[in-house]
């Protein structure tokens, strides 16, 4: 902890308010932060977070309240004063230019001219020390959720930033990266550089964090200091009541085989991809298999191969019920009952300028959604209401557009639009990233509730929590290989963190490097 | 005081439908000063531009006539343009309708078949389609712009329309004038109204309004190019093709492009000449999205985009001003239309202060 020195405060925030037109974002919010503190904010989606932070980096105004930097009143105008003040942000959605290269966004931050060579050899020593391997040459378009991350973070930190803050920094990493990212994190803090910590996972914050800043509705129920606190008292704090349980009956056995795969390789046409090799799973109707790994390592690949925005050569390389299913486009395989809740969800899971009504039409359009090729809006709106309904989506009705609904939201409809079409195969990517924990749990219930009826269920992520607490099987993707299946209950989270590094029994991922550092 | 700018929690439909109204309101009265610093008056210059045209039935049925094309194009452009597709070829197209056409009129010349007229409209439309299909070949196979690539035919399209006139297809008999001969009586569409030049081109262009309407509002290929044009990822996603979508906007509006042309060389003008289009497929851009990239609208917008091409011509005869007024009064609705149309998603906010 931090010596309570007459020190002044790096960051002091004093009755921060932000409006909306629909909603009052901040509502009067104190925030102190001390140098080479570790501070987290806590609260579930919506509950202001992300505005209070975007307000202290500049990217909106307030429209009350004061800012004092060590000290003395600013105003940050704009991320750029925010930057040459010495404070860093890793957004939760990324702000990278997808058509450059690594480098080429870094120098983009940065103030001043750059030569590119020799940044990408900085990016290459700051990666190696704080353990975020990343490729400066590459594509960002190219990178996957966890290496754009790495790149984010590494950004901020050519800065030598006074004040970082990290926005759910941890859901893409191992929990052995996690670790070194902690590492990072503390000696960041050791040198007297102040770190914002957002994050929902409590069990993190309790591990780093020396003070705790609850936010809900918009404003401060409480401060603590998280080593005091257990993760349920948090949690209270969080969500104003306690989080509820996932019951996770014994799987039936003897189901039938809904998704087969049978030695899928598939070499990607994507230069920076991961070719997939030798690919063998089965789910059986009325299990959860989980496929764990750290982003990169060709989950994008297997996802576009399964759902078949990847079109395969080997049509018995995926089955579906028992048909060969390889070289059938996404509607195809749709029809024989596979549904699909992809990682992107605006923009892939979800149009953001269309309505709800006609986001629903997207994949669930069998429902008797048309006649004659023309659409039935009256049976569409019907089933956007049912889901908005069953799934508790918070909205303006199935007639408000996909972008007006938080993530956590947004989330729940695609996952509920897909629940709802009472799919025989349902495959997820990262279903619950970046949602809050109320969200979370829900979708969590949702998925086992949806199993117990005898739905065949894979879900890719690479939140272990969240695959320990749903799946009945695990696997792990490394390098386009997967390991053996294990059942859950037999395995640990130790286990498999080492097999996400590419190291399992008699694996030929064991023989190169794997994307792990 | 600040004035600040304030993202609306949803687009204002209000607005949606205001906007082109504003921007009219806005035209006319930029239109007033115009006239004012020209030193004309602006009342008798809202007359003659306005309402001169329209006072009398011929001037109502040219009105109608000049319509046609626009609603043509307008109509096929806008199951692009909601597609994101955006081809800005329709003159082009327009022109290469016409001429296809044209060739079939001149090479049956004094044919009476009754499906020489038939065969005239639907050569026209394939001629719109070849030409839209270059850069929808280009965009789905080398994702080439299809705005860079539509533009450029149009011009390649214009050389080609002139060198045919004053070449090959010149009428022998025609003073060297660069023109092909008139076609006859079976290769011209009917005139509804004995006196007017209005012709059944007007009744194809309704049939493909409410064609449109079906399509865009109510028909799933409509629903998919929609979400083609506003997101690519999610269409895969769905499984929805997205080159389908590209070929389907550029061959509609193409299509439509250039039935308009057959509507022209086939209607008040008889023959094809140098100057076969005041640059509708152009216009028609603007009256796509004064209409909303909507048919009911489209309809209207067309009709007031008639009316400055009309309004050009008597201030030309009765102001002595030239023609290209009405290329201004154009520009001035387009450039109100896309100023008022940021009120849509966005509202202005008095500010008193910023901080306490």
């Amino acid at each position: 902890m931090q010596t309570q020195a007459p020190a002044t405060p790096r960051l002091l925030i004093k009755g921060a308010r932000k409006a909306y037109p629909a909603v009052v974002a901040n509502d009067g919010i104190d925030l102190t932060v001390m140098p080479g503190e570790i501070h987290a904010v806590l609260g579930e989606n919506g509950a202001g977070k992300s505005t209070l932070m975007k307000i202290i980096y500049g990217v909106i105004r307030p429209d009350e309240g004061e800012l004092h930097w060590e000290g003395l009143r600013v105003s940050v105008a704009n991320p750029a004063q925010a930057r040459a003040l010495g404070i860093g942000m890793v957004f939760q959605h990324f702000s990278l230019f997808e058509t450059l290269t690594v480098v080429q966004n870094v120098a983009l931050a940065l103030p001043g001219k750059f030569d590119l060579a020799s940044l990408a050899t900085r990016i290459e020593e700051v990666s190696e020390r704080y353990g975020l391997p990343v490729d400066p040459r590459r594509l960002v378009h190219a990178l996957s959720v966890g290496e754009r991350q790495r790149v984010e973070i590494i950004r901020c930190l050519l800065q030598n930033p006074k004040l970082l803050i990290l926005d759910e920094p941890t859901s893409v990493l191992t929990p052995q990266a996690v670790r070194k990212l902690f590492e990072t994190l503390r000696q960041l803090a050791a040198e007297g550089c102040s770190i914002l910590y957002i994050s929902h996972k409590l069990d993190e914050i309790q591990e780093l964090c020396h003070t705790a800043t609850v936010l809900r509705g918009g404003k401060v129920t409480g401060t603590c200091t998280p080593s005091l606190e257990t993760p349920q008292t948090m949690a209270r704090m969080m969500i104003g009541e306690d989080l509820p349980v996932c019951h996770h009956g014994e799987p039936e056995d003897g189901g039938e085989v809904r998704l087969r795969i049978e030695g899928l390789s598939h070499a990607t046409e994507d230069p920076f991809g991961t070719h997939l090799k030798n690919i063998n799973l089965t789910v059986r109707s009325g299990e959860i298999l989980g496929i764990a790994g750290v982003s990169g390592n060709g989950q994008q690949e297997l996802l576009k191969a399964i759902s078949g925005e990847e079109p395969l050569t080997d049509r018995r390389a995926i089955q579906i019920c028992g048909v060969p299913v390889g070289r059938l486009s996404p509607a195809g395989r749709r029809s024989l009952g596979m549904c699909f809740v992809p990682e992107e969800r605006l923009g892939r899971g979800a149009v953001p300028r269309l309505t709800l009504t006609e986001n629903i039409l997207l994949t669930a359009y069998r429902k008797g959604m048309l006649f004659a090729g023309l659409i039935r809006f009256g049976v569409a709106k019907r089933f956007a209401e049912d889901c908005i309904a069953r799934f508790d989506v918070k909205c303006g009705g199935a007639g408000s557009e996909a972008k007006s609904l938080s993530g956590g939201n947004l989330q729940k409809f695609i996952v509920g639009r897909e629940i709802m079409q009472n799919p025989k195969v349902l495959v997820l990517a990262q279903p619950t990233w970046g949602v809050d924990v109320g969200a979370a749990s829900f979708i969590r219930r949702s998925l086992l509730e949806l199993r117990n009826s005898g739905t065949a269920i894979l879900v890719i992520s690479e939140e272990l929590d969240e695959l320990f607490e749903i799946c009945d099987r695990l696997t792990v993707i490394a390098k386009g290989s997967l390991s053996p299946t294990i059942v859950t209950s037999e395995t640990g989270v130790e286990e498999i963190g080492i097999w996400m590094s590419g190291l399992w029994p008699s694996s030929e991922a064991s023989e190169g490097d794997s994307h792990v550092a | 005081m600040w004035l600040r700018f304030e993202p609306r929690a949803e687009p204002s439909r209000l607005m949606r439908y205001l906007s082109p109204i504003i921007a009219v309101a806005l035209m006319l009265a930029s239109g007033m000063v115009l006239f004012m610093l020209l030193g004309k008056s602006p009342m008798e210059g809202f007359k003659v531009f306005f309402l001169n045209p329209l006072k009398d039935s011929y001037g109502v049925a040219e009105l109608f006539l000049k319509a046609t094309p626009l609603m043509l194009c307008a109509v096929g452009l806008a199951v692009g343009f909601r597609a994101n597709v955006w081809n800005i070829g329709a003159e082009g197209q327009l022109l290469v309708g016409a001429l296809a056409g044209g060739w079939l009129a001149l090479h049956f010349e004094g044919s009476n078949s009754p499906l020489l007229l038939p065969g005239m409209i639907v050569a026209g439309a394939l001629g719109g389609m070849l030409w839209a299909s270059i850069p929808a070949l280009l965009r789905t196979r080398f994702n080439a712009n299809e705005i860079l690539t539509s533009l450029m035919l149009v011009y390649i399209a214009e050389l080609m329309v002139s060198w045919l006139v004053h070449g090959p297809w010149k009428d022998p008999d025609g003073f060297n004038f660069p023109q092909t001969k008139l076609f006859t009586a079976k290769a011209l569409l009917p005139v509804l109204m004995p006196g007017t030049r209005v012709n059944a081109a007007l009744f194809i262009a309704i049939a493909a309004l409410i064609a449109g309407w079906v399509f865009m509002n109510r028909s799933f290929m409509g629903y998919q190019m929609k979400v083609a044009g506003q997101a690519e990822h999610a269409s895969r996603y769905a499984g929805f093709s997205a080159k389908r979508s590209v070929w389907l906007g550029m061959l509609v509006g193409g299509g439509m492009a250039g039935i308009a042309g057959i509507s022209e060389v086939a209607g008040p003008i008889g023959q094809i000449t140098e100057h076969i289009s005041p640059g509708y497929g152009f216009a028609a851009m603007i009256v796509a999205f004064v209409g909303r990239l909507s048919p009911v609208g489209i309809f209207f917008a067309s009709l007031l985009m008639a009316l400055l091409y009309m309004g050009g011509e008597q201030a030309q005869q009765y102001l002595n001003l030239p023609y290209s007024i009405s290329k201004v009064f154009q520009g001035m609705l387009l450039f109100f239309l896309l100023g008022s149309d940021v009120f849509i998603n966005f509202r202005v906010r008095l500010l008193r202060r910023i901080n306490k």
